[in-house]
């Protein structure tokens, strides 16, 4: 059981979280920018309808599965992490919480809205205006919550907790 | 004020601070 749940869950856990946070990386270090670049010379055409759509569905669904690996992984100590009832846990409860909270981001402020922007639901341009600042800053806080996320939860086990945390 | 999640590096130097801050409130948590 532990071999599912310790070793299988942290793999899986593992390999949805790099695809979720380099998906999260190619929509903020690359597609932004290419995006502008592209609208100079109308050539945006092929990352919104070919690239884009594909790109959110591997990265909400990567969103999820690492979240919930990650609370497997957890398991019975899920709610010692969250409401940080021991010291053990409070590395792990922080990445945990910035985990959740990014998760949130992604299918309550980034995907409907940008299903909006890909003219997947029928939206005015005033209402595509919004929903592409709203998904823009959502997306760029994720970002932002990434970089402490990641330090917590490399940072919750093994030479690097004691290196970090003593 | 402009906010830093506009520029990507903006972005980069708020996600350093906060790593810092929350570094700090943690290990000052775990003694």
């Amino acid at each position: 059981m532990d071999f599912i749940q310790l070793g299988l869950g942290r793999w899986l856990h593992i390999l949805a979280g790099v695809m979720w946070i380099g998906l999260l990386y190619y929509f903020n270090f690359v597609q932004v920018d290419a995006l502008k670049a592209a609208a100079a010379d109308n050539t945006g055409a092929g990352i919104t309808k070919h690239v884009a759509p594909r790109a959110l569905f591997y990265f909400r669904w990567a969103a999820l599965v690492t979240w919930l690996a990650g609370a497997m992984l957890l398991g019975s100590h899920f709610h010692e992490a969250f409401l940080f009832l021991k010291p053990a846990y409070y590395p792990i409860g922080v990445g945990a919480w910035l985990g959740t909270i990014m998760l949130f981001n992604v299918w309550v402020l980034i995907w409907p809205n940008q299903k909006k922007i890909l003219g997947m639901v029928s939206a005015t341009d005033a209402e595509k205006a919004v929903a592409r600042r709203t998904a823009f800053l959502a997306s760029r806080t994720n970002t932002a919550l990434s970089m402490p996320m990641l330090f917590f939860m490399t940072a919750s086990g093994g030479v690097f907790r004691t290196v970090v945390f003593g | 004020m402009k906010n830093p999640l506009d520029s990507l590096w903006g972005t980069v130097i708020s996600g350093l601070i906060l790593t810092l801050i929350l570094y700090n409130i943690i290990k000052y948590a775990l003694g």
